[in-house]
């Protein structure tokens, strides 16, 4: 049984990047799907922190580690370096303090990975276009009824990195599961980008 | 609370332990006994005992009732029992009243062999470290070489951190809900105000008020009323009794007139007619002396390296006795030590109560972890 086949696209895609026996923060971890498939398949010594109870139930029920915490007031809990990667999924566009976040995860960790919603994808510049806010796949919300509160580009966000003095190690760009090569910001719906300290 | 997933009627049972223990404090009892109850089987290799430790005013009937017409069931039963959190189908459930209780186990009020007499003002003073080897001694007495989870609330979460660490190697998890890693001063302040009620109850007669047939039921009656108020939230005392009048007008006195007096001053004589006074004094100083940190140089990290268990850290988001804070502390520090933790921090209305309560949530993350402890111990 490949159980590979059973993760959701793009956190197949981060679990590809993380290596056997790395220690490994989920940040916003829902229910544990990543740090469980990565606790089975690459023996990592993998944490999570989630900020909802039930999900919380959910990551005790497979037997993680999980911190039930509310990511705005940070990561004061870990130490320095304590993890080889930090994981930020689909969670960076409903935060308040992004800045403060992203500095965290290399604070504790030497690797960042962040996946978030292009909104540099064409529908939601085509709806834009037409006068009214993008819902598409990676954006299922109307703008009256969402948690997302900070959207980017793919463009906006290399350029934050670069202003937090971060770097780029690699990113992949999604269109339903699938890497978009050609035009990534316009062709792409959804981004993932493994950072470090430059 | 129904009848069919309770553990039944259950017996009390007595430990008498002749080897004498010397305390912290250096004082020594040549012997004493415990009261304890059991529930569930323990399995051949004695692997599924789960101790349960008590509070500032439990004891050892956790669960059941010790006969149909008993009124209450036993002080945690909405958590142990067949099919429940602490599922006495698959764990062998142990709960005992600890040294220094006023419910069957030496303290006190118990007559001092020596002397014929009630110990009154000479019985020690007992840390909550005493207690884990007293408790010990009952696991070896039962046969468990390893508890598969201690589990405590309060002053009992101390006592299981404190089990972690005085034996890491007989506890597989430890559960600590809505405790802390050390009182704080404030904390301290209410114990202090507490036993300042009863030792200025001029029935206290310096704590052998056994021989002059009276109790301190005033002093204590107070310490109980000061307790209540810091066991709920201001939201939860709203809540439940607001400015609502017991006769609906003012009466111009001094009389019970608001429903939280009457709830206080019932809580204050039903507790004052039934429990020891020296008990209490006795263990609101364990709870003011718990420090763990302090033999290894004020570092908590340090005393939680020792440790070999999986934790459990549960809070109550309007708990403010034992804050959420304080148990983050607890994460936090396991954390550093580099401890397997898992931490939940439950959204609740019913202050320090709520680790007592029957909460969805709450019970669902309870379960959820016990569970893989008894398939744990199954594999």
């Amino acid at each position: 049984m490949s159980a590979v086949n059973t993760l959701r696209p793009d956190l197949k895609l981060i679990a590809g990047w993380i290596k056997p026996g790395s220690a490994v923060l989920d940040l916003g971890c829902g229910d544990g799907e990543l740090l469980h498939w990565l606790a089975s398949h690459k023996q990592i010594q993998g944490m999570g922190v989630e900020k909802d109870v039930g999900q919380v139930v959910s990551c005790v029920e497979k037997g993680l580690s999980v911190i039930q915490s509310d990511l705005e007031y940070g990561l004061a809990q870990f130490e320095d370096g304590r993890f080889d990667d930090v994981v930020l999924s689909l969670t960076i566009q409903a935060m308040h303090n992004i800045e403060g976040i992203l500095q965290e995860m290399l604070r504790v960790g030497r690797t960042g990975i962040v996946t978030f919603p292009n909104f540099g994808f064409w529908e939601n510049r085509w709806q834009i276009a037409t006068g009214r806010m993008p819902v598409s796949e990676t954006i299922p919300y109307q703008w009256y009824n969402t948690p997302n509160i900070h959207f980017c580009t793919v463009n906006d966000f290399d350029r934050l990195l670069g202003k937090l003095g971060m770097r780029i190690d690699e990113q992949i760009v999604l269109h339903q599961g699938e890497p978009v090569e050609f035009l990534p910001n316009l062709l792409g719906s959804l981004a993932l980008v493994r950072f470090s300290k430059r | 609370m129904t009848v069919a997933n309770s553990v039944g009627i259950v017996t009390a049972q007595k430990a008498v332990f002749d080897q004498p223990i010397t305390l912290s404090s250096g004082a020594a009892l040549p012997r004493y006994e415990l009261m304890y109850e059991t529930y569930g089987t323990l399995n051949a290799n004695a692997s599924n005992a789960i101790l349960i430790c008590h509070a500032l005013s439990g004891h050892h009937h956790v669960a059941g009732k010790y006969a149909e017409t008993d009124k209450a069931a036993g002080w945690w039963d909405n958590m142990v029992g067949p099919g429940k959190p602490i599922d006495t189908d698959r764990f062998f459930v142990i709960g005992l009243n600890n040294l220094g209780g006023c419910h069957g186990s030496t303290g006190p009020s118990s007559i001092n062999p020596e002397t014929g007499k009630p110990y009154g003002s000479t019985f020690p003073l007992v840390l909550v470290r005493d207690w884990v080897e007293t408790q010990a001694r009952l696991a070896d007495r039962l046969g468990i070489k390893q508890f598969a989870a201690v589990i405590g609330g309060s002053l009992g979460g101390m006592q299981a951190m404190r089990w972690a660490i005085s034996h890491p190697e007989r506890v597989r998890h430890c559960l600590v809900i809505a405790s802390a890693p050390k009182l704080t001063a404030q904390n301290i302040a209410f114990n202090d105000v507490a036993r300042q009620a009863i030792l200025t109850d001029p029935e206290f007669h310096g704590g052998d008020y056994y021989e002059h047939g009276v109790v301190p039921k005033r002093g204590l009656r107070l310490a109980r009323m000061l307790g209540h108020i810091t066991y709920l939230s201001d939201d939860g005392m709203g809540e439940k009794f607001g400015r609502e009048l017991k006769s609906g007008e003012y009466k111009y006195g001094f009389d019970v007139e608001f429903q939280i007096e009457s709830y206080l001053r019932y809580q204050g004589d039903k507790f004052s007619g039934m429990f020891d006074a020296n008990t209490y004094l006795l263990m609101t100083k364990a709870l003011d002396y718990f420090d763990p940190g302090r033999h290894f140089g004020g570092d908590l990290v340090a005393a939680l390296k020792t440790t070999l268990a999986k934790f459990l850290v549960v809070s109550f988001t309007s708990d403010w006795r034992f804050s959420p804070a304080r148990s983050r502390e607890i994460v936090k520090a396991l954390l550093d030590a580099r401890r397997p933790v898992s931490y939940a921090e439950i959204e609740s209305a019913h202050g320090h109560d709520a680790f007592l309560m029957d909460d969805e949530p709450y019970f669902g993350v309870m379960r959820a972890y016990l569970n893989n402890i008894a398939k744990e111990i199954a594999a």
